[in-house]
């Protein structure tokens, strides 16, 4: 159970919480030993703004952040914060606040020395130090653990103080490394929209690195999908979610199964039904079909038939992957009263909703 | 992965009960061997120190220890094995520090476990022939300063046939005992602590000094403890540097065990062994607390 | 990138000035080795272990050598069939006696040879009188010498086996526990036994404590008495000695580096 924010006027952190500062990554290209990880990638951050990077291990990613952050050099591009290229300036006097995926906090210090590390390397006076950790440590609720060494905390304490450790400094950007998944699935829903409730209050840009796509549709003001070192679409998560630009991006978002079709301008038609489009196309497309607008249906009603795959039971509801007569894969999200069997013999049908198309290629 | 363990007699069955006492028979072989080599060993060593050569109680081989003699020979000991412990650990760490972050499968890594591993274990005989054959009288070296820079070590006098010469080569076998105890410690700092001290301000120096140094300091303690206890034991090189004699503890213990009566008292040599047991005892009990401590933050 | 790691030029610097520190030593004896007596080097000192005429000086290296060799095999023999199956007991029946079993593997460390020689005088004597004064005997005390390390390498072995599992499995099919620990267990411990027994045998030869002490002849004391003969004798076995030993232990960890490459 999550804490309300502790009052404005009686937290110097929330007290002094300001505008956020732009950030832009300009052209970066990375390698490593002969491989490219990064192939110039641009992306700009309006001050304030909450964006993720998402996509699959090895996309480039991590990479991008620590590029970001200092703990890296590109082989070429520019970094900007507030509009001054930090490019050359090394980390620690980039006045970011970051928070990695695990180990993040100092063994041997305790909670609140943790997190008034950054003021004390500052040049902050112990007691003044002291005093705004404990207002960090209040913002994520942790201000009666101040005393505790971190292990003796879990892990989603541990984050949440590597959190207030990072905010404490006012930093101009604060990056996250895939912080959450580390940590238990309870755990890592609560924690997410902490961050994000706080993100807000304070105003401060952000960029948050994760390979879980729920968790960057849900607290994201803008997310940029990426695979192989470049950016494939960024937007917003309904966007992305709607109108996916590549199939990598539609298969990496919402759990897509993409079935053939022939589109004529502003419709298209899937296995006899027509459909709205998204975007208008004409010809032979690969269509996107989001598993909540596929449904179960009999006879003359049924669309397309064929055998099922695999059926998962995800508590709310069930996923049944169906496998088409015409040799498509197609996932239906149904309520968990059916239970459809292995080899079972189903017809499927699709709700009138646009989908995404792409021309085939 | 090992399984949890679980506890002898429970839910396993009526199966594991009828077994049990079968088990605890296999156990007494080795309990046995244990029992008459190592302890009772260790505790006639210790006793002889309370009784005469006729066998009759008493207190006086005891107070040898406070002899001035004998606290001589602890207090050589004692700056022998602090000293080369010292230098030991310190150029241990060193080495230690060297090889962080290399491959562990790499060639440097291998090589140099497998020669701290030989050297550590280069049994201490051996090693005194290698340093008389480097700077003993008629060494290499000794011949090399003598001939090439007109340099005679032994000027005043030939020292490494008395407790100095001890200290070259206790380091020799101290700098690997380190870079094996200390290694795992060095290595369990963790990068993302180094990171996150850079995104919050510090400096590589501050990063030491304030985290990398106060991570590490148990473990280099513990480590130096565990170097001090080894070259307090140590016999073997001692034994073959100097034919004669008793400067340190371990000597002593020799002189006492080949001559009737050194001092004028008997079973002196098992007043020795306590004495030394109880600072070897000490020194170890010390280390494996420590050691506990350290291996919290290493996890 | 591990932003922990030195710079190049502080590895090298490191490297070569410990390096040159112990590479100095055994540099010097293998040049020691190579004095002439008619002055400059050669390889008279060398030939001297197959030239007859010094047989004789040779010859209490060579039963030193030989007693020691034996000692080798019949401490490894104390730890594989003594210590090895007392520690998969322990493991699979009693996990509650592991700390007990660590302090006491520790312990040798903690009681020094040298104390402990004292108090083994008496009862060797009493050996002597029931088994004889062969030096084999010396065995059992160096099965205590090598605990520590036995133990070490053993339990390493033990820890990344799953040995409850496999020996459930084998007594479902209906092995008996000799068959088990034998055929079943023994096999995926191959690699910490075959470390304990190498580093056993590296430690029986380079023991001199216990043997000087109790009087009897082995390779190292062989060394010293030699060593007032012929001081160019000892620095030749030091070297053949170090040399293998420095193999025996490539091998296991060569042996380490093929196991961990089959489980990956």
């Amino acid at each position: 159970m999550t804490a309300p924010l502790p009052r404005t006027q009686d937290n110097a952190l929330l007290a002094d919480a300001g505008e956020g500062t732009a950030v832009q990554l300009q052209g970066i290209v990375k390698s490593y030993s002969g491989n490219t990880v990064l192939h110039g990638v641009d992306l700009d951050i309006a001050p304030g703004e909450f964006v993720s990077l998402l996509g699959p291990s090895g996309c480039g990613k991590t990479t991008l952040l620590r590029v970001l952050a200092g703990l890296e050099g590109s082989d070429s591009g520019a970094v900007l914060l507030g509009g001054k290229d930090v490019s050359r300036v090394p980390t620690n006097k980039r006045d970011i606040g970051m928070v990695f995926q695990s180990y993040s906090l100092f063994p041997h210090l305790r909670v609140v020395e943790n997190t008034a590390f950054g003021l004390r390397r500052r040049g902050v006076g112990k007691a003044d130090a002291a005093k705004r950790a404990l207002d960090a440590l209040a913002l994520v609720g942790l201000e009666e653990h101040a005393d505790k060494f971190p292990h003796q905390l879990s892990g989603g304490q541990q984050q949440r103080v590597a959190l207030a450790r990072a905010l404490v400094t006012e930093p101009k950007v604060l990056l996250l490394d895939e912080p959450l998944s580390a940590l238990d699935a309870k755990v890592r829903v609560q924690l997410r929209d902490e961050i994000r409730r706080i993100q807000l209050r304070l105003g401060i840009t952000t960029v948050f690195v994760t390979h879980d796509q729920e968790e960057a549709l849900a607290v994201s003001d803008r997310i940029a999908v990426m695979s192989a070192g470049r950016i494939e679409q960024i937007g917003s998560p309904e966007e992305l979610y709607g109108a996916p630009a590549t199939a990598s991006v539609a298969a990496f978002v919402g759990l897509s199964s993409v079935v053939g079709g022939t589109a004529d301008g502003a419709s298209v038609e899937v296995w006899g039904q027509t459909l709205p489009l998204q975007t208008p196309a004409t010809g032979a497309v690969d269509v996107y079909l989001r598993p909540e607008n596929v449904v179960f249906a009999e006879g003359a009603d049924a669309a397309a038939r064929g055998t099922v795959e695999e059926s998962t039971f995800l508590g709310s509801m069930r996923r049944t992957v169906v496998r088409t007569d015409a040799g498509e894969r197609v996932t239906v999200q149904h309520s968990p009263g059916i239970r459809p069997a292995f080899g079972d013999a189903v017809g499927i049908a699709l709700l009138g909703e646009p989908v995404a198309a792409r021309p085939r290629r | 992965m090992a399984s949890a363990p679980v506890p002898a007699g429970t839910a396993r069955g009526a199966g594991s009960r009828r077994s049990a006492w079968w088990a605890w028979l296999g156990l007494t072989p080795f309990a046995a061997y244990v029992l008459l080599f190592l302890a009772l060993p260790t505790v006639l060593a210790l006793a002889s120190g309370l009784f005469t050569k006729t066998g009759a109680f008493t207190w006086s081989n005891l107070s040898a220890l406070v002899d001035p003699a004998v606290l001589s020979t602890f207090a050589s000991s004692t700056w022998v094995s602090l000293l080369t412990a010292i230098v030991g650990a310190v150029v241990g760490a060193l080495v230690c520090y060297a090889l962080l972050g290399m491959n562990p499968e790499g060639a440097v890594r291998q090589s140099v476990d497998a020669a701290a591993g030989v050297l550590a274990q280069f049994g201490g005989v051996m090693l005194a022939f290698a340093f008389i054959a480097t700077i003993g009288v008629q060494g290499i070296i000794t011949t090399l300063l003598k001939d090439s820079f007109g340099v005679n070590i032994f000027e005043g006098g030939t020292w490494i046939y008395e407790v100095p010469g001890l200290l070259l080569p206790y380091i020799y076998f101290q700098v690997p005992l380190m870079v094996i105890t200390f290694m795992p410690a060095l290595a369990a700092l963790k990068p993302q602590w180094a990171e996150a001290n850079a995104t919050l301000g510090g400096t590589r120096a501050s990063f030491w000094l304030h985290i990398g140094f106060p991570v590490l300091a148990p473990s280099f303690l513990a480590s130096l403890l565990l170097l001090f206890a080894n070259a307090f034991s140590s016999y073997a090189t001692a034994a073959a540097l100097i034919s004669q004699g008793s400067q340190i503890v371990p000597l002593q213990i020799r002189a006492a065990l080949t001559s009737e009566t050194v001092l004028g008292r008997e079973n002196l040599a098992g007043a020795l062994a306590l004495g030394m047991i109880i600072v070897v005892g000490v020194v170890m009990a010390l280390y494996s607390l420590i050691q506990r401590r350290a291996a919290r933050w290493q996890a | 990138m591990n932003s922990l790691a030195p710079s190049r030029l502080t590895r090298w610097i490191i490297g070569i000035l410990v390096g040159a520190f112990f590479a100095i030593p055994l540099i010097s004896t293998f040049l020691y080795t190579l004095h002439d007596p008619k002055g400059g080097m050669s390889w008279v000192n060398w030939h001297k272990l197959i030239d007859p005429a010094f047989a004789s000086t040779l010859q209490p290296i060579w039963t030193g050598l030989g007693n020691s060799l034996v000692l080798a095999v019949v401490t490894v023999v104390i730890v594989l069939v003594l210590l090895a199956p007392t520690m998969i007991l322990v493991h699979l029946r009693f996990p509650r006696l592991r700390p007990v079993f660590e302090f006491l593997a520790l312990l040798p460390i903690s009681i020094p040879a040298i104390v402990l020689v004292v108090g083994l005088s008496p009862i060797y004597l009493q050996i002597a009188r029931m088994l004889g004064t062969g030096t084999w005997t010396l065995a059992f005390a160096y099965g205590i010498t090598v605990l520590p390390f036995a133990y070490r390498a053993i339990q390493a072995s033990i820890d990344a086996a799953d040995l409850r599992t496999l020996s459930e499995a084998a007594r479902t099919l209906g092995a008996g526990w000799p068959t088990v620990v034998i055929k079943v267990l023994a096999p995926n411990l191959r690699q910490g036994l075959l470390a304990a027994s190498l580093i056993s045998v590296a430690v029986v030869l380079g023991e001199f404590t216990i043997a000087s002490l109790l009087n009897r002849q082995v390779f190292q004391t062989a060394m010293v008495v030699v060593r007032n003969q012929d001081p160019y004798l000892p620095a030749i076995f030091t070297l053949l000695a170090l040399l293998l030993v420095f193999v025996l232990l490539l091998i296991i960890g060569r042996a380490a580096r093929g196991h961990r490459k089959a489980r990956s």
